[in-house]
């Protein structure tokens, strides 16, 4: 445990440190927006939060060297999947502003399963992994790497996602069209 | 830094997620749950795709998997909107509660 | 050495050459036509609603003049290559057989240098080549090797005598044909669609992964120009274009127009894909694309239920029989090395690569796929419903397409249903038993239908049972041949029961709306009495020739040696010969002579439907001179006799088994003739005399049926279609709805729900029991507290059940978290 907050102390890697303060840091703003996101009473507070969570995330992937899927987090996910999400907001004519009814009443329930779940997690993690599976020395990943491996290793599962994609276009045309 | 930081910190968003999706009402902020489970996830494959680099083996498999997640969860956006605004135009609310019609 | 390995490995070895042509490479474009034809009558067919059937005919036209130009120069090589190597040959051969195990050493060096003489492509030289298909590189390396031949040599010592015993008699019957023949191998092309990488292997291994067998997976597209294929392509584009013309006055007028155009091309190109595919996953998807096609067909006219529900039928049945086709599909793929290619397949079977159980299972499976598509006994019973769609739809699925699929599956995997069902040597096998039990029972069904549609449809039933009976005994060219013909008279009668129906009230029924026809339509009479000619088998018209054929394939009768004995078979396939005839004068009478029964002024059709019908005569006529004997007619049948065997039946002895053939026999033709003829004439004087009593009857009133209880009984029993739809829907489908759902809710009212409110209940109850006796006494606080406590539990169970899609997941995170940590803790 001492090592996990103790920031960086036996690796001698000179960047070390200040990636480990930006993590913290992006992590307690991640949790924070996260936790406030499902307990905010205003929808569209919720989203402004799932914004946060989602920026975070996006620079967590910076700082493990993915800064393609960083990129593509910013553009597919805050740019794309929350424009849409306040859009459904706005369709489905929630009430803009504080909402009591967003909530059921027996939230003892979601909570204890959630907690239960991430004491698990956490406990098998920290079982497997420990503070001794460390991360050193990773360069960033080029985005020519990615594209090659997309393109070659990964050709079929690319191919069927493409499929999924058109399948879930006409899907939600189908599903959502005024007949 | 330690693959464990990514990855606590992807369980609590997990578990955050999982908390959204089973305490709320409505229709669109349970698809917004989900879209932070599967971020949560995201992380998970790019922490392990920078752990199995350093193994030696070249491998930029996490970082596409995260790609093609990015994918999907567009595709599931899109189709639970669709889901969402169909019950919406049917009962006139987008309450999960409403939608009661499993009851055996 | 020793005799009898002489014209053993002469003929196992069969001299093969190489066609080349543009036109072999490009078959593609026979299927791409009347698909592009679907493609564009959809999306712009609206605009030209009434002129839609231009683009159909055009499509179709041209495919079929793509596909009569390829018959001719696969023929004209095949000719040329003849006569080239003609006189040399026999010596060549016998110099080969002379060296004794050559062949053999020749075996084994072809499995080591299998990659190498695969990878190049065209090899054209002469003499041996071995089955091109699309992935044999990679995936079988080491497969065919030393091991699998010499295995193959060492344990199935039965083949080994078996072959030599066929190769023994295959080069006697042959000698009258004019000595041995080489055979064109077939021009495979393909395409590689995609290709998984090495799995498995791929993690260190950098350059030489091939090498060490790291697999990979390819899935390829492609097509197979052999003769089976080029000639059902002839044969479908052919009754598909008089299809297309004949329609253009049938359904003139109808709302579905366009629709029904669309439909027609993309049956016919799927029909074409299936026929040309090189993979096995190629083949599926033809045909289950020709199985949608007929059911949007079948139900063209769907505001009727019951069309609606006959199309639903022939989906369903055929449903059934997919999932064999999936199984063995599926069985062969592993068995052959993880191979989708049909060839490769057939190498593998012919060669020892697959194992007897193997091809077995496979081949039972695949069975079950042609019952229900080629509408085999027990399965068959969609056929004659499948009439509820427009009649040159029946045509076309009848005669050319859907039905046939399942002979040309057959046909096309033949090596493996060959060697899987044991067909050389033995006296019974599933395969020709389904045949022939379909002969007599389709036959026997056709006796007591009114719709004369649905009398040819038994009568399609009885004719496809021919074919699978011939490919079951092992007559592979007869079966083909016996298809070829079939088509041809089969459309001619359909075409002729759309003509009849067009000019009588859009009837079918022959006992009402028909009679005495033959002055009132004079070319539909004319022609519709070839076509019964033909498919009842009489000299010299085509289902003579090749119902004969079958017959002599059986091996049942003296002095026709072929690949085994069954003389069950030839008895019942006689017996259904004489049936043949009977119905169809039954019909032919009900229909063309006695009184006319309708009230209508029925006339000839128009011009496009009547010359459809007269070309199908003209070939239901001829088309049978294709594969006459060759010691018939002297010097003219040594020249010219069996010319389809020639040119169409596979060679290249490493993906074909080496087949004997039967000797035509005089004796067996003039008997199943005698049968067919006897029978006719006893129809004949039956309706005559019941003419003679009163011209507008259709039946007797004091028939056989009144008199006798046990013709009564089979009567019946025919009406009713033996019970198989009862069995279907009635009991298996009724109790599957019936007992079975209701046994279902029954378990989930009151086992599940007896459970969980028991516990309510019984909680609930023990709590008040608890509160209601000891309440009385002391200190209660906490026996109140664990009363209601449980009460509450028993409120919680019951609420399990409420139907909260919130409440679902809970449960189901929750328990997956639990699950979860189970795992961790014991793990």
């Amino acid at each position: 445990m001492a090592n996990l907050l103790l920031l960086g102390q036996q690796t001698g890697n000179s960047w070390d440190l200040p990636a480990n303060i930006a993590f913290y840091v992006i992590a307690v703003i991640a949790i924070g927006s996260a936790l406030r996101m499902v307990t905010t009473n205003n929808v569209v507070h919720s989203a402004l939060y799932l914004l946060l969570v989602l920026s975070s995330v996006a620079a967590v992937y910076i700082l493990l060297g993915a800064e393609f899927v960083a990129a593509t987090q910013v553009l597919v996910y805050i740019g794309a999947i929350l424009v849409l999400l306040i859009f459904g907001v706005m369709l489905t004519r929630a009430r803009i502003g504080i909402d009591d009814d967003l909530n059921y009443e027996q939230r003892w329930i979601g909570l204890g399963v959630s907690s239960l779940l991430f004491v698990v997690i956490a406990y098998s993690l920290w079982d497997f992994y420990g503070s001794d599976t460390r991360l050193v020395g990773y360069e960033p990943q080029r985005t020519r790497e990615v594209a090659d491996s997309i393109f070659s290793t990964y050709i079929v599962p690319f191919e069927a996602i493409s499929v999924l994609l058109l399948a879930a276009l006409i899907g939600a045309v189908v599903v959502a069209r005024r007949d | 830094m330690l693959l464990n930081q990514y990855l606590l910190l992807a369980a609590a968003l997990f578990c955050i997620g999982v908390y959204g999706v089973l305490t709320r009402k409505n229709g669109v902020m349970v698809l917004m749950s989900i879209e932070l489970i599967l971020n949560a996830v995201n992380i998970n494959m790019v922490a392990f795709g920078v752990h199995n680099a350093e193994a030696g083996a070249a491998s930029v498999g996490g970082a596409v998997f995260a790609l093609f997640i990015i994918a999907v969860a567009a595709a599931e956006v899109g189709v639970g909107l669709a889901i969402v605004l169909l019950i919406y135009r049917n009962r006139r609310s987008i309450n999960v509660a409403d939608a009661s019609l499993m009851k055996g | 050495m020793s005799l009898m390995s002489t014209p053993l490995f002469a003929a196992a070895a069969a001299e093969t050459f190489q066609p080349a042509s543009w036109l072999f490479d490009n078959v593609w474009i026979v299927p791409a036509l009347p698909a592009l034809s679907f493609a564009l009558i959809l999306l712009f067919g609206k605009n030209f609603a009434k002129h839609v059937h231009i683009l159909g005919i055009a499509a179709v036209a041209t495919g079929l003049l793509f596909s009569t130009v390829t018959a001719f120069a696969w023929i004209t090589q095949y000719e040329d290559e003849q006569s080239h190597h003609g006189p040399a040959e026999e010596d060549h051969s016998e110099e080969e057989g002379a060296g004794g195990f050559v062949t053999i050493a020749n075996a084994d060096e072809e499995g080591d240098g299998h990659a190498e003489e695969e990878s190049d492509g065209h090899d054209d030289s002469g003499g041996e080549i071995a089955a091109r298909g699309c992935n044999v590189e990679e995936n079988n390396h080491g497969r065919f090797g030393p091991e699998a031949a010499s295995q193959f040599i060492g344990e199935d010592e039965y083949a080994l005598t078996d072959a030599s015993e066929i190769a023994a008699t295959a080069e006697e019957g042959e000698e009258g044909g004019g000595g041995e023949h080489i055979k064109p191998a077939a021009v495979v092309n393909c395409l590689d669609w995609f290709e998984t990488g090495s799995f498995g292997s791929d993690i260190g291994a950098s350059g030489d992964e091939a090498a060490q067998g790291g697999r990979t997976l390819k899935f390829s597209i492609g097509t197979i120009a052999d003769g089976q294929s080029i000639m059902m392509l002839f044969v479908v584009t052919f009754i598909s274009l008089l299809v297309h013309v004949f329609s253009t006055e049938y359904v003139k007028g109808d709302r579905r127009y366009v629709h029904y155009y669309a439909f027609l091309s993309l049956f016919t190109a799927s029909m074409l894909f299936m026929v040309l595919s090189a993979t096995t996953l190629q083949l599926i998807v033809g045909w289950e694309l020709v199985g949608v096609c007929s059911f949007a067909l079948i139900g063209h006219w769907w505001e009727d239920q019951d069309n609606s529900n006959a199309a639903l039928k022939a989906f369903l049945t055929n449903r059934v029989g997919d999932i064999g086709l999936l199984i063995g599909m599926i069985v062969l793929f592993f068995g052959a090395g993880q191979t989708f290619d049909i060839m490769t397949i057939n190498h593998a079977a012919v060669t020892g690569g697959l194992s007897q159980t193997t091809m077995t299972v496979a081949s039972l499976c695949l069975l079950t796929a042609v019952m229900s598509k080629s509408g085999q006994f027990i399965l068959h019973t969609w056929l004659p419903d499948a009439m509820a769609g427009p009649t040159p739809v029946s045509a076309l699925i009848h005669a050319a397409t859907m039905v046939v699929a399942g002979i040309y599956m057959v046909g096309r995997l033949y090596p493996v249903f060959w060697n899987g069902l044991m067909i050389p040597g033995s006296s019974f096998n599933i395969l020709a038993f389904v045949g022939a039990l379909t002969v007599v029972g389709g036959g026997a069904l056709a006796f007591v239908q009114r719709d004369i549609k649905k009398v040819l449809a038994y009568s399609t039933v009885s004719q496809l049972g021919y074919m699978v009976l011939a490919l079951g005994v092992g007559a592979w060219t007869a079966a083909m041949f016996h298809l070829f013909t079939h088509a041809f008279f089969k459309a001619c009668l359909f075409l002729g029961a759309g003509a009849l129906s067009h000019a009588c009230h859009h009837s079918f029924d022959m006992k009402d709306e028909m009679g005495g026809l033959r002055k009132k339509m004079p070319i539909t009479y004319a022609t519709f009495l070839i076509g019964t000619f033909a498919l009842a088998g009489l000299f010299p018209f085509a289902g003579f020739w090749s119902k004969d054929e079958i017959l002599v394939g059986t091996g049942g009768f003296p002095g026709t040696d072929a690949n085994g004995t069954y003389t069950l078979l030839l008895i019942m396939g006689l017996i259904g010969a004489a049936m043949t005839a009977g119905y169809m004068t039954r019909a032919i009478w009900l229909i063309f002579f006695g009184e006319y029964r309708g009230h209508d002024h029925p006339h000839d059709p128009p011009r496009a439907m009547s010359w459809s019908l007269i070309i199908l005569a003209v070939f239901a006529t001829f088309a049978g001179f294709l594969n006459i004997p060759a010691d018939w007619f002297g010097p003219i049948g040594e020249r010219y006799g069996l010319k389809f065997e020639q040119w169409f039946e596979p060679g290249g002895g490493d993906v074909f088994p080496v087949i004997s053939h039967g000797d035509s026999n005089l004796l067996l033709a003039i008997l199943a003739t005698l049968a067919a003829v006897g029978s006719a004439y006893v129809v004949w004087t039956y309706y005559q005399r019941l003419y003679a009593k009163n011209p507008a009857a259709t039946e007797y009133s004091d028939g056989i049926r009144t008199k006798n209880s046990f013709a009564s009984a089979g009567y019946t029993l025919l009406e009713n279609k033996y019970y198989l739809d009862h069995l279907y829907t009635g009991i298996i489908t009724g109790f599957t709805k019936g007992p079975l759902a209701r046994a279902a809710y029954w378990v989930n009212q009151n086992v599940i729900d007896e459970v969980i409110d028991t516990a309510g209940r019984t909680a609930t109850s023990a709590g008040r029991f608890v509160y209601k006796f000891i309440d009385q006494g002391t200190i209660d606080g906490a026996v109140n507290l664990s009363g209601n406590s449980s009460s509450d539990a028993g409120q919680v169970l019951r609420r399990l059940q409420s139907g909260s899609i919130r409440q679902y997941a809970s449960l189901m995170f929750g328990a997956a978290t639990v699950l979860a940590a189970v795992f961790i803790v014991a793990v």
